[in-house]
């Protein structure tokens, strides 16, 4: 039997073949993106061996190139031919490398393009070291010699067993360094800063009797007193942190003397086996994932950015979530149906399609400045001029968000409570119940998974969203996270740091840009955990309630 | 007793072994105080009312009077002047064919059409003395006094033990003694003690139908009600299940004034003591049960009874 073109439309199977097709375009690309950000971002980490070369430029003098080899790409030599290079005439495409090329300090830039087919003498020594430092980014070189002081502790080949130790203890004192500034002094600082409101809120109210007042400066007495013994101990850490030194050569033959302080890792990725690559791969992770930044964001981790993007998120839901189900309550519950109420639902759904920016400048207009600035002249006027909530913050940013998510909550949970069949109202009704109490103990749980799912859209949008944070809240750099153990532990006035603006911040507005460009994929990678994350147990949660109440929805 | 065999044979060989297990212990329970806790809810025709004694109207005590009912929705108008005195502790059925607002004059008796915006109610219904119309009347209260179970089974999502408790929950009582006596006699007098206690925690959405159905009753009654309002509470049942409840209402009626919309005639005339015949919005005819299918006054009451329409 011959099958018509117009038959084979009709059995609908060329609908199933687009549906299907539809379906795997749209898993391909999202597996197929997170692939990409995932063999970009997570390559950064791994310790690629330290390459040594002499690089001949035709008719240039040769130079020698040592460092990582971070990426590649293929160039029509044409490219090359109009720069003035010459030597490459019978191909069309060239290999081009971006070689890590480390000592900034020497030689200016971390990075180097190299032309691959001239680069010759191509050797991988098992004595270069590469060390991560604080500041100038990597080294790359040779050890030559540890010294303490003015004295050598150790040259040649045993100056690479020293220097391992000698790093063991700066490490540590470099811990106790920052666990004393950060906790200790930190804490300090902010009982003093408790004691100056204090004060000063008592001489605004004048009730600053000498009697308070000396209460006061006898507390700050003991706190200055205990901040002293800090920071004696402090400057002997010091010193005995910058005992040693190292004096490396470059490739060059350049010696560079580095003080072992300022060294974060040190490594010979070339001498390394795989196992000890491996390990050296989980702790550069471990250090991304748990650390804070260093280098204007550019080296070291993003853990405050990660904390407060999961803050944020949570703060955001626990505001949005009673918001918006009351609302959805009492649009479908109470309010009594009609023009106004159709009014209402047509401004919550135009409210999700304002764009997020304008919510941005709504926040910082009215929340920042207008509420918080009138928050802080009631409560908070010890501390002004210095604003308190009058600046962007944690809170704002929250219940900005929460604002832009506010419709996604009550359409889901208007959704649900329309689904609630109405019998079951009614059994709550016929066995004495008032509405509040039937609303209350029936009609809201069965409703709870619509409202998860409301919540689970939120999160997704809230969690992701960029721009208008950056005008009320989010910051480059935040010197501490919003919670601590200090008084009052939740911090909602300070500013935070936000895994999107960081993507946008490091690829962006880095001074480094081809140190970032991976950051940007791992940090990409991170958020999107993140989200994944937050989403999946609230998954989990709607799931769980679903089940529980499955059976209903027949 | 002979019907009582035929219909035991009848019955599915389960039914039989559930009248077996309980065998004993009614016959030693008799004379306890627990004696209405353990009946067999084993199918026994006795219980389905045969041979009762004649009843009549004037003799009985009235529980709700309905006066002069009119009920619109919006402009349509539903019920047309009905006058009525539905009896204490009997068993009143309300017949009729559909839609002739048999289950819209059930509702009217707890006021569950005020959850219908358009309604409009003119007229009275009477309970001690008191319009439950009259708007100093607290609907809530009316309604935990005049209880109500639905066609189709409506449990809650909770478990079999807090569907019971719910009510004594709303009233506030949370003593977890009160609650757990309550809970039992409950569904003991809804014949579903022996089939759930061992699994009291768990959600009652696991139950089958008709099961479910006698949850709801049981939560109805555990509120302690004077009425019980049955809006078809078989209809979406087995007959296995249809059985149980009818006798179940048989068992309830001495604690209870029941009122109940059926479908099938031959449900109200097994289990009703009063019999309402209702066509197009108006009370037709009403009577002991015996008269009405036996002897009925009206020529609709007669046509309908012996199938002419509905």
């Amino acid at each position: 039997m011959k099958i018509t073109v117009k038959s084979w439309f009709k059995s609908g199977s060329p609908w199933v073949w687009m549906n299907a097709g539809a379906v795997s375009i749209s898993l391909v690309m999202v597996i197929g993106l997170l692939a990409l950000i995932a063999v970009r971002g997570l390559g950064h980490f791994w310790p690629s061996s330290i390459m040594t070369a002499d690089y001949m430029v035709p008719g240039q003098n040769s130079r020698v190139v040592m460092g990582q080899l971070a990426d590649d790409e293929e160039i029509p030599v044409q490219r090359l031919i109009d720069a003035g290079f010459t030597g490459l005439d019978n191909q069309e495409l060239v290999t081009r490398q971006l070689v890590k090329v480390g000592n900034r300090d020497v030689t200016g830039s971390d990075f180097a393009w190299v032309v691959q087919p001239w680069l010759e003498n191509i050797q991988y020594p098992e004595d270069a070291i590469a060390l991560e430092r604080r500041e100038w980014g990597n080294f790359y070189g040779f050890l030559k010699e540890v010294r303490e002081g003015d004295s050598v502790v150790a040259s040649g080949s045993e100056a690479w067993a020293a220097l391992n130790a000698s790093m063991d203890r700066a490490l540590n004192i470099y811990n106790e360094i920052h666990r004393i500034e950060k906790k200790d002094i930190g804490a300090i600082n902010s009982k003093l800063e408790r004691l100056r409101l204090q004060e000063r809120g008592l001489e605004l109210r004048n009730e600053a009797t000498p009697v308070v007042l000396a209460n006061i400066a006898s507390q700050r007495a003991e706190l200055d007193a205990e901040y002293k013994v800090l920071e004696k101990h402090l400057g002997d850490l010091y010193v005995s942190f910058t005992r040693d030194n190292v004096l490396v050569e470059t490739l060059g033959g350049q010696t560079v003397d580095i003080n072992v302080s300022k060294i974060v890792r040190a490594y010979q990725p070339n001498a390394m086996g795989l196992g000890g690559k491996i390990a050296f791969y989980g702790s550069k992770v471990w250090e991304f994932i748990a650390d804070d930044p260093r280098e204007a964001n550019t080296e070291g981790g993003i853990f405050p950015a990660i904390f407060g993007t999961v803050m944020m998120v949570i703060i955001m839901s626990v505001i949005v979530t009673p918001f918006g189900v009351i609302a959805a309550v009492y649009l479908r519950e109470y309010a009594k149906q009609g023009f106004v109420t159709r009014v209402i639902r047509i401004a919550v759904n135009n409210l999700a399609g304002v764009p997020s920016i304008v919510y941005g400048v709504f926040g910082l207009g009215f929340f920042v400045y207008f509420l918080g600035g009138q928050m802080d002249a009631l409560f908070f006027p010890e501390a002004l001029p210095a604003p308190t909530f009058g600046t962007p913050g944690l809170m704002w940013a929250s219940i900005t968000l929460a604002l832009l998510t506010l419709p996604v909550v009550i359409v889901a949970t208007e959704e649900g409570l329309s689904r609630i069949p109405s019998s079951v109202r009614e059994g709550s009704l016929a066995l004495g119940a008032t509405k509040a109490e039937t609303l209350w103990r029936v009609v809201l749980p069965m409703a709870s998974p619509a409202m998860m799912t409301g919540l689970i859209l939120a999160v997704a949008r809230a969690a992701g969203e960029v721009a208008p944070l950056m005008l009320v809240g989010v910051v480059k750099l935040a010197p501490s996270l919003p919670l601590d153990g200090n008084y009052p532990f939740l911090h909602l006035d300070q500013k935070f740091m936000h895994l999107g603006f960081h993507i946008y911040d490091v690829g962006f507005q880095s001074p480094n840009v081809e140190a970032a460009r991976p950051l940007v994929y791992a940090t990409a990678l991170l958020l999107v955990i993140v989200i994944a994350s937050l989403n999946l147990s609230a998954v989990a949660i709607r799931n769980h309630l679903r089940e529980k109440y499955k059976a209903l929805e027949v | 007793m002979t019907e009582a065999a035929v219909a035991r044979e009848e019955a599915p060989q389960e039914e039989d072994i559930a009248v077996k297990d309980t065998a004993i212990p009614e016959s030693t329970d008799m004379t306890t105080e627990t004696e209405t806790d353990s009946r067999t809810h084993g199918i026994s025709l006795e219980h389905l009312g045969r041979g009762r004694q004649k009843l009549s109207l004037e003799q009985e005590e009235t529980c709700l009077d309905i006066k002069d009912l009119n009920l619109y929705y919006g402009e349509k108008q539903a019920l047309f002047g009905i006058n009525m005195p539905i009896p204490k502790k009997r068993v009143t059925a309300f017949i009729g064919p559909s839609g002739c607002g048999k289950s819209t004059l059930l509702r009217s008796l707890n006021r569950m059409n005020d959850l219908v915006d358009s309604c409009r109610i003119e007229g009275q219904v009477m309970h001690d003395e008191q319009d439950i119309y009259h708007k100093k009347v607290d609907v809530s209260d009316l309604r935990r006094r005049v209880g109500m179970v639905f066609q189709k089974p409506n449990p809650f999502p909770k478990s079999i033990y807090e569907n019971v408790a719910y009510g004594l929950r709303i009233q506030g009582i949370n003593k977890r003694r009160v609650l757990d006596e309550t809970v039992e006699w409950a569904l003991k007098g809804a014949a579903l003690w022996e089939e759930v206690k061992d699994r009291l925690h768990e959600s009652a959405l696991g139950l089958s139908g008709g099961q479910q159905q006698r949850l709801v009753i049981a939560r109805t009654i555990a509120v302690k009600p004077e009425v019980l309002l049955l809006d078809e509470p078989a209809s979406a049942l087995d007959p296995i299940s249809t059985l149980k409840i009818e006798e179940l209402i048989n068992e309830l009626k001495d604690r209870f004034t029941i009122v109940i919309v059926t479908h099938n005639m031959q449900q109200a005339a097994r289990v009703s003591d009063y019999t309402a015949f209702m066509y197009m919005g108006q009370l037709i005819e009403f009577g002991d049960t015996d008269t009405i299918f036996t002897n009925p006054r009206e020529k609709k009451t007669e046509d309908y009874i012996t199938g002419r329409y509905g």
